[in-house]
């Protein structure tokens, strides 16, 4: 058995916590953004839609540099949440910032399904007894949606997991702070003799993977059947 | 009373109506795609009308001029559509408590175990909805929308997606909403439900109104006839149970005269109604002689009515005031001589009538 460095531990640990954090803030603004794009009908919808699907497109170094130019200690939104005690350069909530916008897409994506598999007639029929719009959501929508809503979390905490381009780019790769499972793999690529090291880095990272795959997988088959007993 | 006037643009065609509804059923009768789900969306609130006022008692739930627009989870309204729509992620017993939890505490209904009882589904409470087969489906929705205490029901041709055998096996249960007096708008274009169950028949064409009134005018109107099936037409008579004969017809009081049943069937209570196909009866000036047909009424010839292949409609007035309709040829009419005011006898073959045509009143 290999024993693993500290740093090597400390980048495992570091993605768990940036991957769980990413994928747990931007599950709610998930499931609202892939609302309004199945169920609301406007003009500008398919900007939003673009813009959501914008960091698949993007280079992730692209992503990064403009997460720096936003986020960062000089940028607009990173100058107004620095008073409040909350910055993102070269600190790992950086890290999960990153990760959440680049797992978003898939997020919203996988969620979206879900939602446009939700015949609308059901929720009208829940409005005919009594339920406010709300109440549907809550009630109908939103257990229908469950596996949909689960599968999407556990492709964005998958991505977020192996995020590398957008993070390296905003956070640096400050081993012990920011430096994530992937970071790390890269790292020990760049010392001689370090082969063993990126292999197990590797293998951890392959395995959680697949894992997530197949679990998203499962819950996506399990919505098809739930709600294909519907009428 | 719920009053219903609305304007709404189609494809092809405008909804115009104004329609108001009573306790008990009134049917919305007409052909596919006339407008009438249109119209019951309408007032659901699941569709905002182009102008119009739509109105329960004093409660005023749309009105294009003011801007009013009540949402559909405040209006109080229960809806039974064409397919059950119940939640699949909900077991039947949840499905029936939906609208139980969120009705009214203070609004009059049914009781939950009264509506299972009603329904025949207690056995079927802890099953899940994919579990259930089209027909124990049809009832749990309607169960689902009585326990939400509505005020109003619509019911969008609950029966259209079922085979005869459930239909039949449902037919029962909406006599009984029917008896229980809470208003239902029942939409429709099979004949033969809307005869059995309407109190009041509103005949909807291509979005305008063409006639409305109680069931047994609207059914016996000549003028109507054609629209009404055609072929198919065929008025409604009030008659109560004679009892079985011992040869196992069952006799049937209407006035003074009688008509007898081909099976024997049960007393299913004093006021029932009969209907009688038009096609299925025969005219003849003459009281009929050595006729192997039992069924013979006295009438007097009201009104006759062109319809369509050569046949007319001919109105009959039975002595205590029912009328009959008879579809016959145009050539036999002429030959007859028939016009208002001609007595005549009305033949109505006995296997015509069966116990489907037979419903309580």
């Amino acid at each position: 058995m290999i024993e693993l460095s500290p740093l090597a531990i400390a980048a495992i640990t570091l993605s768990l916590q940036v991957a769980s954090v990413a994928m747990i803030a931007s599950l709610p603004v998930a499931i609202a953004t892939a609302w309004i794009l199945s169920r609301s009908r406007w003009p500008g919808l398919w900007l939003l839609n673009a813009l959501v699907h914008l960091p698949l497109i993007l280079p992730p170094v692209v992503t990064g540099y403009l997460l720096l130019l936003g986020f960062g200690r000089n940028g607009p939104v990173g100058r107004l949440l620095e008073p409040l005690g909350i910055t993102f350069a070269f600190q790992w909530t950086g890290a999960a910032l990153a990760a959440a916008v680049m797992g978003f897409p898939l997020m919203v994506r996988a969620i979206r399904l879900a939602i446009e598999a939700v015949d609308p007639k059901l929720e009208e029929a829940a409005a005919t007894l009594g339920a406010g719009p709300v109440n549907v959501f809550c009630t109908i929508t939103l257990p229908l949606i469950a596996p949909g809503i689960l599968a999407g979390a556990i492709m964005g905490f998958a991505k977020a997991m192996g995020e590398f381009g957008a993070t390296i780019t905003f956070v640096s790769n400050i081993p012990g702070r920011t430096q994530t499972l992937p970071s790390a793999i890269y790292s020990a690529l760049q010392i001689p003799g370090a082969e063993q090291q990126v292999v197990v880095l590797c293998a951890i990272s392959v395995t959680l993977a697949i894992g997530a795959v197949f679990l998203s997988e499962w819950l996506t088959r399990r919505i098809a059947r739930r709600i294909g007993g519907a009428l | 009373m719920i009053d219903i006037r609305l304007h709404h643009p189609l494809s092809g065609f405008d909804l115009d109506v104004s329609l108001q509804a009573g306790p008990g059923i009134t049917a919305l009768y007409g052909p596919s795609g006339s407008g009438k789900t249109t119209l019951v969306n309408a007032v659901a609130g699941l569709l905002r009308p182009r102008a119009g006022r739509i109105s329960a008692g004093s409660d005023l739930l749309f009105d294009a001029a003011t801007g009013v627009d009540q949402p559909p989870h405040r209006r109080n309204i229960g809806y039974v559509f064409q397919e059950p729509r119940l939640f699949p992620h909900l077991n039947v017993r949840a499905n029936l408590n939906y609208g139980a939890k969120r009705a009214h505490k203070a609004a009059a209904g049914p009781a939950f175990d009264d509506v299972v009882d009603m329904l025949g589904i207690a056995p079927l409470l802890a099953r899940p909805t994919g579990a259930l087969s089209g027909g124990e489906r049809a009832r749990v929705s309607i169960g689902r929308a009585l326990l939400s205490k509505p005020r109003l029901l619509l019911m969008d041709e609950p029966l259209a997606a079922l085979d005869p055998a459930r239909r039949a096996e449902i037919l029962p249960f909406l006599e009984r909403l029917r008896d229980a007096g809470l208003p239902v708008i029942y939409v429709s274009h099979a004949l033969p439900e809307v005869t059995r169950l309407a109190d009041t028949i509103a005949l909807i064409d291509t979005g305008k109104l063409v006639a409305a009134g109680p069931a047994h005018h609207i059914l016996s109107d000549p003028t109507l006839a054609q629209r009404l099936g055609g072929a198919q037409a065929g008025a409604v008579l009030r008659v109560t149970h004679g009892g079985v004969d011992d040869d196992g017809l069952t006799r049937l009081h209407l006035g003074g005269q009688s008509l007898f049943l081909p099976q024997s069937s049960p007393d299913m209570g004093h006021d029932l109604r009969i209907r009688i196909q038009a096609s299925d009866v025969i005219l003849s000036r003459n009281r009929p002689e050595g006729l192997s047909a039992l069924n013979i009424l006295t009438a007097t010839v009201t009104q006759v009515q062109p319809g369509d292949a050569g046949r007319v409609f001919v109105q009959l007035t039975l002595p205590q005031g029912q009328i009959l309709l008879a579809r016959i040829t145009a050539r036999s009419a002429a030959i007859l001589q028939l016009r208002s005011g001609t007595p005549c006898h009305a033949i109505v073959k006995a296997v015509a009538m069966d116990r489907a045509d037979l419903s309580r009143s």
